[in-house]
């Protein structure tokens, strides 16, 4: 009960990790980026080849990661991204399901597919014994980096410049510019380092989930739930919606595994029903 | 009365020349009946085109006309040939059930159900909100199938659907060609039906909402009972071309209902061209064409036949290799990879498809001629 509890928290801070780039440039831009997941494949695959084919530490592989995503991630902004803002949604959906398509095929040729999977230093192996609850080291491990990464986030989004900056164009965009804010810039920073993180949460994911080239279709699903409960106005409305959704997921799994993916699909109707700003999101007049 | 034409009249004259058929419209379906006796040998690769087609003009009414954006249209395409295949299963000879067109009616009927059932939660909210509401609905309905092992028989699909003969006279036959019209006319029959309602008041009623739903509702058009109305037909279109693929390749699998016939069915209508009921036709033989084409192994053919001609200054190690890489690419299991660069590029440079391209040639052509009489 309490292993389920725990796997469930490690999963959903990785789905945190992983989607909440997405959800910020979502807010911030209003685009649709269904490609997110392929920022965070990339990361996945960097890990597993400088792992598994180099044999590099893993302390060294989780940086890597962010570094090669987040440039990635700056270079389609710049030369690819850009020319979408101003276009309808229908092809930001199409553009960015086309990037997905091609990262498939294009990891499916380098790496094959059949799943990936890494492996872990001894130090990171094995349980530890928790108030009567066995618990995965490494998963422990994620969870430590995953909330490190979550206090970094939300120190900077509101105690430095650049955070109040960056709510300030999330919140009104135009009002922002208005009052002198590169909003562009941000954004471009935003897209790079939310992608870095992807590829972050994808290299740690590794060593839980597998990896294969549909990760990015499989996980675009789990993103638009975190998003739609958690709303995109906030960081924290993501985060809990993100725990939320990894406890329900990992439960649902355990407990009805007859049930599959049906539990976390319906959720995500419903809250889309009810609340359509998100579960989490102060209701504003925009 | 004076004879000069009111403001009115002129428009109604206007909506008037637009709904009538064209010489083009004419030979497009000359042509596409006479695929008949063109490809006599082809005509399996030809009902699977004709359902692509139908599907994507099922989006094509919801989002070419209404303006919906969907990610889920594979829900009812799956949905519909499920349907159709268990009527078939369960009707068995006997006269009803067994017709292929009752398994045709009923899908429709059913999968017009979920749709109007549905329709209230695309209603609400953004684009966004819409593109999950319906993948959403898509997932969990794929789910559902997935699970009802005893009823639809989970992963490995519906096997052995057998159809009777279509209105008791022709029987379905090895080479496909009762497959073939029966999916023809059908077609034909549809897209009559769907040129009438978008030509029709309700039909531009719908384009009005599309252009700008607020200005709609000011001049008297009740927006969101019309906009149920069309998500409901275009899910039971949908659902009809499910029902046809089901009948016509005799299975229905958990494939038909996939996120990716989804995509692609999206993918074919852009490609085509939006808004116009022949772009989801036109995009869909482009599409499988060309899908057929690269699993055909015709690629190793085509590298063959460039390394001879190549000019020796070329034909050094690098530049082989970068070759052998993208012909190898175009092999069927990275298929993925063509689509995903179509969709990128018709998203930055193409603007409405093969349709659009066609009449900025067509609108170039004329202004050059005119040029020149000047």
């Amino acid at each position: 009960m309490l292993t389920i509890l725990f796997d469930g928290i490690a999963y959903g801070m990785l789905l945190f990790v992983l989607g909440i780039g997405l959800s910020i440039t979502l807010g911030l831009m209003n685009f649709i980026n269904l490609a997110h997941g392929a920022f965070a494949m990339a990361g996945g695959y960097l890990a597993v080849v400088m792992m598994n084919m180099y044999g590099i530490s893993i302390y060294w592989c989780l940086p890597a990661a962010f570094a090669v995503s987040a440039v990635l991630g700056a270079v389609l902004e710049r030369t690819l991204y850009v020319r979408l803002y101003d276009k309808s949604h229908l092809d930001q959906v199409l553009f960015s399901i086309g990037l997905v398509f091609i990262a498939m095929a294009l990891v499916d040729y380098a790496m094959g597919a059949n799943q990936q999977i890494i492996n872990l230093p001894p130090s990171l192996e094995g349980r530890v014994d928790f108030l009567g609850a066995s618990i995965g080291i490494y998963r422990l491990f994620v969870i430590a980096i995953c909330s490190l990464l979550t206090i970094g986030l939300q120190l900077v989004l509101s105690k430095t410049r650049f955070g109040s900056q960056l709510r300030a164009a999330v919140d009104d965009g135009r009002a922002a510019r208005g009052l002198g804010i590169n909003v562009n810039f941000i954004f471009a920073l935003t897209f790079a380092v939310g992608s870095g993180l992807a590829g972050l949460g994808g290299a740690l994911s590794t060593g839980i989930v597998s990896l294969d080239p549909t990760f990015p279709l499989k996980y675009m699903i789990y993103f638009l739930i975190v998003i739609s409960v958690g709303g995109t106005t906030t960081i924290t409305g993501p985060f809990f919606a993100s725990l939320l959704l990894g406890v329900a997921d990992v439960a649902g799994k355990y407990y009805v595994p007859a049930v599959g993916g049906f539990i976390i699909y319906t959720i995500m109707v419903v809250v889309l029903i009810v609340r359509p700003q998100g579960l989490f999101t102060r209701s504003t007049a925009r | 009365m004076s004879a000069a034409p009111t403001h009115r009249s002129l428009a109604a004259q206007r909506l008037l020349d637009s709904s009538r058929w064209g010489w083009h419209e004419y030979a497009f379906w000359l042509f596409a009946f006479a695929l008949y006796f063109i490809f006599p040998s082809r005509l399996a690769l030809l009902t699977e085109i004709i359902t692509l087609g139908l599907l994507a003009m099922s989006i094509d009414l919801i989002l070419g006309f209404a303006g919906i954006v969907t990610l889920g249209q594979g829900a009812f395409f799956g949905l519909g040939a499920y349907v159709a295949g268990l009527v078939a299963k369960a009707g068995m000879g006997t006269f009803p059930l067994s017709d292929p067109i009752i398994g045709l009616i009923i899908a429709a009927g059913v999968t017009g159900l979920l749709g109007f059932a549905t329709s209230f939660l695309v209603l609400r909210g953004s684009d966004l909100t819409r593109l999950m509401v319906t993948l959403g609905v898509a997932l969990i309905l794929a789910e559902i199938i997935n699970q009802m092992r005893w009823l639809t028989g989970g992963a490995d699909g519906l096997q052995g659907i057998i159809s009777s003969p279509v209105l008791g006279l022709f029987d379905f036959d090895l080479y496909n060609k009762t497959a073939f019209l029966y999916s023809m006319v059908v077609l034909f029959a549809l897209f009559m039906l769907a040129r009438r309602i978008v030509h029709s008041p309700f039909g531009l009623s719908i384009k009005a909402i599309k252009g700008n739903s607020l200005r709609a509702r000011a001049i008297g058009v009740p927006v969101n009972p019309r906009l149920i109305a069309i998500y409901t037909l275009g899910a039971s279109y949908a659902g009809i071309a499910g029902a046809l693929l089901a009948q016509t390749s005799q299975s229905a699998s958990p494939d038909m209902i996939a996120f990716h016939r989804s995509a692609d069915a999206l993918l074919i209508l852009v490609f085509g061209g939006a808004g116009s009921l022949y772009g989801g036709v036109i995009g869909a033989v482009a599409f499988r064409l060309l899908q057929d084409l690269f699993s055909s192994g015709a690629p190793d053919v085509w590298l063959a036949a460039l390394m001879n001609v190549l000019p020796s200054a070329l034909n050094v190690a690098p530049v082989t290799a970068v070759l052998k890489v993208i012909f190898g690419l175009m092999g069927p299991k990275y298929w993925s990879l063509w689509l995903g660069l179509v969709l990128v590029l018709l998203v930055l440079y193409v603007r409405g498809g093969i349709l659009g391209l066609l009449s900025n040639l067509v609108a170039r052509f004329k202004r050059s001629s005119q040029k020149e009489r000047l």
